[in-house]
């Protein structure tokens, strides 16, 4: 195997990653790769895996065989192998590399909004409060938060909640950033705010990998879309061909021609 | 109605009481610290422990919750020195007592906290890096103490009340005061009005100061 030599050229590589919740199998030997800046966005039916695997890459989920490295660095197992796990100490350094943003925004209830940018700075970047305190400002600014530093997450409303989690993610400057139906959660009227944050950082280079259901903005903001299907990655490619009307993946057509219906 | 009210003899005697009162609240304050450290960590170790410790710590749970307070105080007073070659006071054995006893009910408070902890809050403490033992600190324990403190406030307050049960090895809280004037004075209403009334306003006193700690973290939730 050149495996281990091999530099590949994809910052996050995903070899054949299968995982089952008891006999239903939820990963099928799952390959994708992200290149350096690249947006990836996951899309398929609910149920067909594209959160698994989001919470595999940061190993918020163990899976049973395969293989995810990030820049070259096994992700959860010290080595694909023996699959032997690593340690909770090795394996909280590996996930201060990845950053997630989630459905739910999960900000913690007791901080501030710059409190909980502040947290992973100081606790794991070793910086002192006032450095902590700085990048917070300057992510909350880049979010369109600046004013709301020192408001507790009780009062901020969906879209302001889940731009704090984006800047949570981003100030902890991370390799890669897994963003998880960043918008399900949210009134209509509040995805766009969110969605012009994550364009802004597609912008600037952020290597992304995401699922959503937010069609027009995984067209517009892709390099590439993977559709998965019961598990298993069914068709890649650019957004005009995945999610092209004619396409000759049945699959795929069925899914779109479902989801034009019910949004459109 | 051939009985008059007559507080003097009381009044006199106050001194009882309100030194009985202030050994009350220190037992209380000294059993309940040590109760809270031990309720703190028997849950922690609980909610990430294997079912063998889990089932010891259970089971020390339901020993203390399904036997009357009275009798653990008679058991480590009068039972455990002969056992064992240990002496100590009355007011130490009661302490000794009450901590553990009330340790039982603060971890099954503590636990149902930290298995009310959203799952969501604690991975994303994984997702920015922090190690098991931080996200512990920094994101468990905070929010499990707002959950809980409403039920931690009545068990305060509950264990308060239980120090009364002190008088039953003649340490001289409240009610052992009160008990004293009632046998020298006979002026068993009086007494017993007064007495009532102080724990009363100390129960009032006490759950005002908690339900203000308790708006100052709800704040955030």
């Amino acid at each position: 195997m050149s495996d281990a030599t091999n530099a590949s050229p994809a910052l996050l590589d995903v070899r054949d990653v299968s995982k089952a919740f008891g006999a239903v199998d939820v990963l099928r030997s799952v390959s994708l790769q992200v290149k350096r800046g690249e947006v990836v966005t996951v899309i398929g039916p609910s149920g067909s895996g594209k959160t698994t695997l989001l919470r595999c890459v940061n190993f918020l989920e163990s899976y049973d065989s395969g293989s995810i490295r990030i820049d070259g660095k096994e992700v959860g197992y010290r080595d694909a192998g023996t699959r032997q796990r690593r340690s909770e100490r090795d394996l909280a350094a590996m996930r201060a590399e990845t950053g997630m943003v989630f459905q739910s925004f999960n900000l913690f209830p007791h901080l501030t909004a710059a409190g909980n940018i502040m947290l992973g700075l100081t606790k794991v970047r070793g910086k002192s409060e006032a450095e902590a305190r700085q990048a917070a400002e300057h992510w909350l600014g880049r979010v369109g938060l600046a004013h709301k530093a020192d408001s507790l997450p009780a009062e901020l409303s969906g879209g302001q909640q889940q731009r704090v989690g984006i800047a949570r993610a981003v100030a902890m400057e991370p390799k890669i950033l897994l963003l998880d139906e960043i918008t399900s959660a949210l009134d209509p009227e509040l995805v766009g705010e969110v969605l012009a944050v994550v364009r802004n950082l597609a912008e600037d280079g952020m290597t992304m990998l995401m699922v959503t259901h937010e069609m027009a903005f995984a067209r517009d903001a892709s390099s590439r879309i993977v559709f998965m299907a019961d598990g298993g990655v069914s068709a890649v490619g650019p957004p005009k061909e995945i999610l092209a009307a004619e396409t000759s993946n049945e699959r795929l057509r069925a899914f779109l021609a479902r989801f034009r219906a019910s949004h459109f | 109605m051939g009985y008059a009210l007559n507080f003097n003899l009381i009044w006199r005697h106050f001194d009882k009481l309100w030194g009985g009162l202030l050994l009350s609240l220190e037992l209380a304050v000294i059993s309940i610290a040590i109760g809270t450290v031990i309720g703190l960590v028997l849950a922690v170790w609980y909610v990430s422990a294997g079912r063998t410790v889990r089932a010891i710590i259970a089971a020390y749970v339901e020993f203390i919750r399904n036997v009357p307070l009275i009798l653990l105080v008679y058991l480590v007073f009068y039972g455990l020195p002969t056992v064992v070659d240990l002496a100590y006071s009355a007011p130490t054995s009661f302490v000794l007592t009450l901590s553990v006893y009330s340790g039982a009910y603060l971890v099954e408070v503590f636990r149902s906290g930290l298995e009310a902890v959203p799952r969501g809050q604690l991975d994303a403490g994984k997702a920015i890096g922090l190690t098991p033992w931080q996200r512990l600190i920094h994101v468990r324990l905070p929010t499990m103490l707002r959950i809980t403190l409403p039920a931690l406030s009545n068990t305060f307050i509950s264990l308060f009340k239980d120090t009364s049960i002190a008088s039953v090895i003649s340490v001289p809280e409240l009610t052992f005061g009160a008990q004293w004037i009632n046998f020298n004075t006979f002026r068993i209403v009086e007494v017993y009005l007064v007495t009532t009334a102080m724990y009363l306003l100390t129960g009032y006193i006490l759950l005002f100061g908690l339900r203000l700690v308790e708006r100052r973290f709800r704040a955030a939730r």
